[in-house]
């Protein structure tokens, strides 16, 4: 324990006067969400956009400046009433609309409806909070900053630590592999969890986004998902000894996972083979369990399956990465 | 004294090349032992391997009767030839460090006085002149208060006066009873600090002993050296056993007097004339044919 303690301190005080990359962890991301929250303040607001369910001929389905989106499931799409995805639902089946009764877009559209003449249909309403794109993104853009300090964090440094020779130092003293390794995961599991809370708070002090579940549930994915990353960045510095090859293999793995794990846009309606690839990663789950805690109130048990994932990732990393380590 | 550490028949094979063909040491508790040879000679493969750091591909390596394991790590210092420190620490944050990787270290003030560390303490690793980098590297090589040291080249890139500095601070450790293992291509560094020296090349120990033993085993001879632009006649027509070095006429003679009688008899200009010994340095050229520093 001594022994671990020392190499994490060392550990820590190095990253933390590495000014350059602790100002890159903290504003990069921050810098991405107002970045996201500015180009999307004005999501094409003059488009009105009604759910259609069924088949239908009502004359509203003429009205000009309205996209009209066919949907199949009511309990879906409802609650994209409730978050202002859509500003009015129309049932043909059952004669039906629904509106959101705080959304001065679906009282307009309301407006619009009526005035189109057609059949009579009847009335709901549902409430609640419009849902951004910056909230639906935002769990994606701290699980994406999180990926990119744990594989870089650990990939580039051990990498640079094997090439300089700090690491043949350190072989000839007693510190074992296993408590070199544990201080390097919870010194960069540390940090990524710190930056995450305090990247939340000065986002949501900005941009106040949706959080309808628990915090410590969602510190507990942050956790896991880090864990599983630092991990997975491990596995890449086992034994390279090369920056160039480290940095080919890191981006391997960070472009399809910023792309296929939900991070910028939902896989929902994608071919069955991409998503089946999708959720061998890891930051698959760390998104859509942050993503459902954050968006839908989401409890344990129905993020229950990508916890799971996210440990069984994490200790098949981690043996494969302890076991082909070498000190040089 | 008994054998702190003892290597057998050992052997370090690379794809392309045998680093080290088959050598047997046994090296007494307290002593300076000196490992020399060029570059190349397998000195530093052969370092690495008593430091357990490389494995051998054949051979034994026993510390106190014993395979190298935990009570070797925890007993022996190592400053490399190369070694890298993390960066942005500072020099008592690094020693820090290495003393929380050791049960049982040597206390902070002490190390910081052993090795004259007080005027930078403070400073940042990456600030560190080339002696005080070695300094402090050799304060991390005895924060455990070893029963071992190993120095690899430890004065290589050093001046004059930082290299004398750090000689001081190695007698110092041979004070303290310390069995210290020196690798060096400083043929005088080897004899102002060795009990006794190994001479490598090409994987293979030529020469073993003490280094006044050693030089009075292959030399009974002194040697008279004249610049060579004083020379007058050609070096044939000496008459002597002469070569021509480095801008020097080196003549081996048993007979001072006779030999610079000779050459005053050739009207030959003595006002540049040495006399001297022969060293270390000698011995390896008179061993190997090469010069130590390749």
């Amino acid at each position: 324990m001594k022994r671990f303690l020392a190499m994490l301190h060392a550990r820590n005080l190095e990253f933390i006067r590495d000014r350059a990359a602790l100002g890159w962890n903290l504003i990069f991301p921050v810098l991405l969400v107002i970045g996201f929250a500015m180009i999307f303040s004005n999501e094409n607001r003059e488009l009105y956009k009604v759910g259609v369910l069924g088949e239908g001929n009502h004359p509203f389905l003429e009205s000009r400046y309205v996209q009209f989106i066919p949907l199949d499931d009511k309990a879906k799409a409802i609650i994209k009433v409730e978050r202002h995805q859509i500003d009015l639902l129309l049932s043909h089946p059952e004669k039906y609309y629904w509106i959101n009764s705080t959304s001065p877009n679906g009282y307009v559209v309301e407006k619009m409806l009526i005035a189109s003449g057609g059949e009579q249909l009847s009335k709901g309403t549902v409430s609640g909070k419009e849902l951004r794109y910056i909230d639906w993104v935002i769990p994606g853009i701290l699980g994406m900053n999180m990926m990119f300090s744990a594989l870089f964090g650990i990939g580039f440094v051990l990498v640079r630590y094997r090439k300089n020779g700090v690491l043949k130092r350190l072989k000839g003293t007693p510190l074992t592999i296993t408590e070199f390794i544990l201080a390097q995961i919870f010194s960069r599991l540390a940090l990524i969890v710190t930056v995450s809370v305090l990247v939340y708070i000065s986002c949501d002090i900005v941009l106040d986004f949706a959080m309808h579940g628990s915090y410590l549930l969602l510190l507990l994915v942050w956790i896991l998902g880090a864990f599983s990353l630092i991990a997975m960045g491990l596995l890449v510095a086992a034994r390279l000894h090369s920056d160039e090859v480290a940095g080919g293999i890191v981006n391997v793995l960070s472009w399809p996972m910023m792309l296929l794990s939900g991070v910028w846009f939902s896989l929902e309606g994608a071919p069955d083979w991409i998503k089946f690839s999708a959720d061998l990663l890891p930051l698959t789950h760390v998104v859509e369990a942050a993503r459902s805690i954050m968006l839908d109130g989401a409890g344990i048990t129905e993020i229950g399956n990508h916890l799971l994932f996210l440990v069984i990732m994490t200790l098949v990393f981690l043996v494969i990465g302890v076991k082909t380590f070498r000190w040089e | 004294m008994p054998t702190i550490i003892e290597i057998q028949t050992l052997v370090k094979e690379y794809p392309k090349l045998t680093a080290v063909k088959g050598i047997d040491l046994a090296i007494e508790s307290g002593i300076c032992f000196g490992l020399l040879g060029p570059n190349g000679a397998g000195k530093t493969t052969t370092m690495e391997m008593m430091e357990g750091i490389t494995p051998p591909s054949s051979g034994k390596i026993l510390y106190k009767g014993q395979p190298l394991g935990k009570q070797f790590k925890e007993e022996c210092g190592i400053q490399f030839q190369h070694t890298a420190l993390q960066e942005f620490l500072t020099v008592k944050e690094t020693l820090n460090f290495f003393h929380g990787l050791y049960p049982n270290p040597i206390d902070m003030d002490e190390i910081i006085q052993t090795c004259a560390l007080e005027a930078f303490i403070n400073n940042d690793n990456r600030q560190l002149s080339g002696g005080q980098r070695q300094r402090l590297l050799l304060g991390i090589a005895l924060i455990n208060n070893p029963n071992i040291v190993f120095l690899d080249e430890p004065t290589t890139g050093l001046d004059p006066q930082a290299r004398h500095n750090f000689w001081d601070l190695i007698r110092s450790i041979q004070a303290r009873k310390t069995t210290i293992i020196l690798s060096t291509h400083y043929m005088e560094e080897a004899a102002e600090l060795c009990d006794e020296i190994v001479i490598m090349d090409h994987g293979q120990i030529i020469a073993q002993g003490p280094p006044k033993t050693l030089l009075h085993e292959y030399f009974d001879t002194r040697l008279v050296k004249i610049p060579q632009s004083d020379l007058s006649v050609p070096i044939e027509e000496l008459g002597l056993e002469a070569i021509c070095y480095q801008g020097w006429v080196e003549i081996t003679t048993n007979n001072v007097s006779e030999t610079l009688g000779q050459l005053l008899q050739l009207n030959i200009n003595l006002n540049n004339l040495h006399i001297r010994q022969h060293n270390l340095e000698d011995l390896f050229l008179h061993l190997t044919g090469k010069e130590l520093r390749l």
